[in-house]
């Protein structure tokens, strides 16, 4: 064999496999196939995660798949993530889409709804019965007394801002949180975000948000999650 | 060339009717030529409140239809040669009306009226739609209270899809007490959530309920506190600035030292 198509890396967190990017992929699969079975652990060890890095290497999803079912096949691998470079134009679009901020001068009023695909910067009131609603975060440049809704397509990393913040619920992907049954004037200058460490939407005030977190556009998020 | 306006809540109850009535009686005080059409079909009660109900032999499900022609089915009413009614029919069925067939019967009431007003029915149906389609303008009835801001503010959003100015506010049955109390929404923050221009309050005065019964607006009555705010709503209509009542009123400056003071 001339060219080696597969490089195993040990790390602090597991393995990081670096595949060959320029042979075709049949190669590619028959070699970390064998280099594989030649590597394999033994019988007591842990489970070990593998990172699967394919440089500027399109792979379709059925390729993806037997990428991993090929790493699967040795019992104690288990793939964490697969990184690739590249990625289609198509998804360049969609990711573009849903990290623009969407500029909207309005009230939203009882029984409307106003929705986007990225981030929404709302400069007017949603009033009792309204809604908002993002793939991303929500601002809202005004009075926040309906329903917001961040972070829809389950992205849990978004933010709900508000001028004043009065909502009668706040939602971020799939966790909502409702305001007290007791009459509130509202918080000014107030955000929501999703504490990890108990799956809950917590409030603070919008000039500590810098210290705690920052706000990441998808787009962002994205590049530096792969 | 009139004006047309659509009074409209969405929630039934709040005071269209009588805010319609007493607009058009305060107009008419003031010269302008007025039209009222009833489109709450099935439950008409402009002409009750007008005291015209024994004068009805046509409707305005007769004039569309065109069983009748529109001048044979208009009342004149029985105080001012310059107010006539189109009173809505009790029986038809309310599919009877069209959006199209208003629009082009308030075309015509526009060549002979100096303002139409235009009693809108509850809910956001096809009677809404029908209230809605021939407007100018819209005037939105609300009481303070949160279901009631609710339905104005959704009425609101939908008023803003129609082609006619950014509808105008009246908030009805304040009753100073609950106001004090903080049991009732305040004026402003109903102003602030809604956030369009208010054209007046008007006081919850029995003498409303009293007048109605007698088939005779409170707006003709010279000196009650109802009658007073909805005779400076009709001059705000005209374009002259009115400054809002003091809903007070009743109680002087000196009383308000005396409590002060600990006096009762
Ligand atoms: N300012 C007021 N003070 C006291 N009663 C009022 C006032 N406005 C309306 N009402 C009463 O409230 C009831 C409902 O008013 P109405 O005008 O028929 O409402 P709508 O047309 O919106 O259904 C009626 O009995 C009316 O007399
Ligand atoms: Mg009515």
């Amino acid at each position: 064999m001339t060219k080696q198509f597969v490089t195993i890396k040990g790390t602090r967190d597991g393995l990081t496999l670096i595949l060959d990017d320029t042979c075709a992929f049949e190669d590619l699969l028959g070699e970390l196939e064998r280099v594989l079975t030649a590597n394999d652990i033994e019988g007591d060890e842990p489970m070990v995660t593998v990172t699967v890095k394919i440089g500027n290497r399109y792979v379709t999803q059925k390729q993806e798949d037997q990428l991993r079912e090929t790493i699967r096949k040795q019992k104690k691998l288990v793939v964490e993530e697969i990184t690739s470079n590249v990625i289609l134009k198509e998804k360049a679009l969609q990711w573009k889409e849903e990290s623009e901020v969407r500029l909207h001068q309005k009230i939203v009023r009882s029984g409307q709804v106003l929705e986007v695909t990225g981030d929404l910067l709302l400069v007017g009131d949603v009033n009792p019965g309204g809604k908002v609603v993002a793939s991303g975060n929500i601002f809202v440049m005004g009075n926040l007394r309906g329903i917001a809704h961040a972070g829809v397509k389950g992205n849990k990393d978004t933010i709900i801002a508000a001028s004043l913040m009065a909502p009668s619920q706040l939602r971020i992907a799939e966790v909502i949180s409702r305001s007290p049954d007791h009459d509130t004037e509202g918080v000014p200058m107030e955000c929501g975000y999703i504490d990890t460490s108990k799956d809950q939407i917590v409030m603070d005030q919008l000039a500590r948000l810098a210290k705690t977190r920052s706000i990441m556009n998808a787009f962002e998020r994205r590049v530096s999650h792969g | 060339m009139g004006e047309a306006i659509v009074i409209t809540s969405g929630k039934g109850g709040v005071g269209k009717t009588t805010t319609a009535a007493n607009l058009g009686t305060s107009l008419a005080l003031l010269d302008k030529k007025v039209c009222l059409i009833d489109t709450d079909i099935g439950l008409r009660n402009l002409d009750v409140v007008l005291g015209l109900e024994n004068r009805i032999i046509y409707d305005i499900v007769d004039v569309i239809q065109e069983k009748c022609k529109l001048q044979q089915a208009l009342i004149k009413d029985k105080r001012f040669d310059c107010l006539y009614l189109l009173p809505a029919a009790q029986t038809s069925d309310k599919t009877a009306l069209t959006a199209e067939g208003m629009k082009q019967m308030i075309d015509e009431l526009k060549q002979d009226y100096d303002y139409i007003l235009i009693d809108c029915p509850a809910g956001i149906e096809q009677g809404y739609q029908n209230a809605v389609a021939g407007a100018d303008k819209a005037i939105v009835v609300t009481t303070p209270e949160k279901s009631s801001v609710r339905d104005a503010d959704r009425i609101i959003g939908l008023l803003e899809q129609e082609e006619i100015e950014p509808p105008h506010l009246v908030i009805n049955r304040i009753r100073n007490h609950m106001m004090e109390n903080g049991d009732m929404l305040a004026i402003d923050d109903i102003v602030q959530i809604l956030s369009i221009e208010l054209l007046g309050i008007v006081a919850d005065d029995d003498e409303v309920i009293k007048a109605s019964n007698h088939g005779e607006p409170i707006a003709f009555q010279p000196n009650t506190r109802a009658s007073i705010a909805y005779r400076n709503i009709a001059r705000r209509i005209l374009g002259e600035s009115v400054p809002l009542m003091n809903l007070e009123q009743k109680e002087g400056f000196f009383d308000k030292v005396k409590k002060a003071l600990g006096f009762r």
